[in-house]
């Protein structure tokens, strides 16, 4: 790979009839996003309530960049980014700005107004989703997310009449800061899964699999590829990280290669791999973190109630993966 | 295996470390991409194409961002207090009752990629109540380590009922990472097919755990609370 690598003009891709439409939509859902986390970044900066305006300002700043005009910057260039947003993470410096949290009066108040109305604008993002992807395939589900958007905002909007558009900046202002950084790390995740795999983890993991599956052996295949997943899942504490790896590693070689339905076998891979999140201290927000907010005695008194259902779930699925292979 | 093969694993062993020593985790998975170039000898510049290629890759899975920009007005507007007062509707409730109706109601909004605040957002200030106000309304002191159990069984239901059923949402983030990782091999598939196949498992996940946790809260009151509570008809 080189430098310049993954360059390209965005003037020329948006008129290059070539690329769908739908792509040049999503393009634009992911320039709004970016527009959203600069937002975050320059209210940050300029925020003298917030104890950390430099590493906030960088970390959504660059966020926001690789969001809006990753597609066509260089891809070493978009690494750079990444890896930038990742220091101010690492070090602690990116905090919350002024919040502008609505009073427990306030919101008491409008739900007495609005009532169980206020779930419209929850729904609509689903189900416009939903319907692009079952009505207008060629536009797709994430256009159909970008639609469903602008309909639950319009629905608020109508609910109460103080609701401008600036309300919704600040209001995502605020949960992004809630979020805070680990917003980014399913992104990155799939990027380690990415290095991972460039690396040939991979290939080794196969090597050491290898002898124990017979050759042609599908249904011992998926059991390896799924217990696989769960057991990586519970050493690297998430399933996102996983998936790629395991893939790569033992279900393309071993069930894929087969003539296995890849839609049945990774996804359940994936949702076998919850299993394995469900059962490890790793997954810490998950499983840990609960402990402390509830008072709990036993450190892993969430991860004990989980086994008995993450079991069962996992037997289930590795069923159903044999059965729809 | 030669051991420059075997060498390659050394990333995922840091990210364990990092993980037991409870480093920052976004640290433990940038140690973990740059040692794992380093001794699969990658050169930098195709390190941080690779990182920069597949964080754009999926970006899709950031779409969470705009969905914010709703979010937090319906919040501002009420969101969490008419869906505290939609399970407040549980009647003639134990425990059992009100972690299995959260677990119906949290699924059936997973799907639409909604949630009330997590474990300190809504578990906490509205399901804990409930549900040891249920043990109180029969007359009985709830014992320490029912109550316990019944704060892991919530937080269970919390993470059981969101995984399998947010995978539901089409462009949850899980399945946009299967879509790319077979992209990645060279398989296209739709994302509406991806939801079909989990169906089941969410069908299965949400009903297992609601029987569990009933069966488990049942056996835990008759043992603490004997009589007290098989007098009243449930």
């Amino acid at each position: 790979m080189t430098f310049t690598d993954g360059f390209t003009n965005p003037m020329v891709w948006f008129s290059d009839p070539a690329v769908a439409t739908s792509q040049k939509l999503l393009e634009i859902m992911f320039i709004i996003m970016g527009l959203v986390c600069i937002n975050s970044a320059l209210r940050n900066l300029f925020d003298k309530e917030n104890k950390a305006p430099i590493g906030s300002g960088i970390f959504w700043g660059a966020l926001g960049i690789v969001l809006l005009s990753g597609r066509w910057l260089p891809h070493a260039v978009n690494g750079m980014l990444i890896v930038l947003m990742t220091l101010p993470a690492i070090f602690r410096k990116v905090k919350m700005g002024k919040s502008d949290v609505p009073t427990d009066e306030y919101t008491k108040n409008q739900a007495k107004k609005i009532g169980m109305k206020i779930f419209i604008p929850a729904f609509s993002i689903g189900i416009s989703a939903i319907f692009f992807a079952l009505v207008l395939p060629n536009l797709g589900a994430m256009v159909g997310v970008g639609v469903g958007v602008i309909i639950s905002a319009l629905f608020l909007m109508s609910f109460n009449r103080e609701t401008k558009p600036t309300i919704f900046l600040n209001d995502s202002r605020r949960m992004l800061d809630v979020i805070g950084p680990l917003c980014m790390l399913p992104m990155l995740l799939a990027s380690l899964g990415a290095v991972f795999t460039g690396a040939g983890v991979g290939d080794v993991i196969a090597q050491v699999v290898a002898p124990l599956i017979p050759e042609g052996n599908m249904t011992i295949g998926i059991i390896v590829y799924a217990l696989g997943m769960v057991l990586f899942t519970m050493i690297m504490g998430n399933a996102f990280a996983a998936i790629t790896v395991m893939t790569v590693g033992i279900g393309y070689p071993f069930v894929l290669a087969l003539g296995a339905d890849p839609v049945v076998i990774v996804m359940l891979a994936l949702t076998t791999g919850y299993c394995g999140t469900l059962m490890t201290p790793m997954a810490a927000n998950f499983n840990i973190v609960p402990v402390a907010m509830l008072d709990i005695k036993d450190k892993y008194a969430v991860i004990k109630n989980q086994i008995a259902i993450a079991l069962p779930v996992m037997v289930f699925q590795i069923i159903l993966m044999i059965a729809l292979s | 295996m030669e051991f420059s093969e075997l060498i390659k694993l050394l990333g995922i062993v840091i990210v364990i470390i990092g993980f037991i020593l409870k480093l920052e985790p976004i640290l433990i998975v940038l140690l973990g991409i740059i040692v794992t170039a380093i001794v699969s000898l990658m050169d930098p510049i195709t390190l941080l194409g690779t990182i920069g290629n597949s964080f754009v890759a999926n970006r899709g899975m950031a779409i969470f961002i705009l969905i914010l920009l709703v979010t937090g007005t319906m919040e501002r507007n009420g969101l969490r207090e008419s869906a505290a007062k939609l399970i407040g509707k549980v009647k003639g409730a134990n425990p059992g009752k009100v972690i299995g109706a959260y677990g119906i109601m949290r699924s059936f909004f997973a799907m639409f990629n909604v949630s009330f605040g997590g474990v300190a957002g809504f578990v906490r200030p509205v399901i804990m109540p409930m549900a040891i106000g249920a043990v109180e309304a029969k007359g009985v002191v709830p014992n320490e380590k029912h109550v316990d159990t019944i704060k892991g069984m919530s937080s269970g239901m919390e993470n059981v009922a969101w995984f399998f059923w947010q995978v539901l949402f089409i462009t949850g983030g899980g399945n946009l990472l299967v879509q790319s990782t077979l992209a990645g091999l060279g398989i296209e598939v739709e994302l509406l097919e991806l939801v079909r196949v989990v169906i089941p498992v969410a069908i299965f996940a949400l009903v297992w755990a609601i029987v569990y946790y009933n069966l488990k809260d049942r056996a835990l009151r008759k043992k603490y609370y004997g009589d007290a509570v098989d007098k009243t008809k449930e």
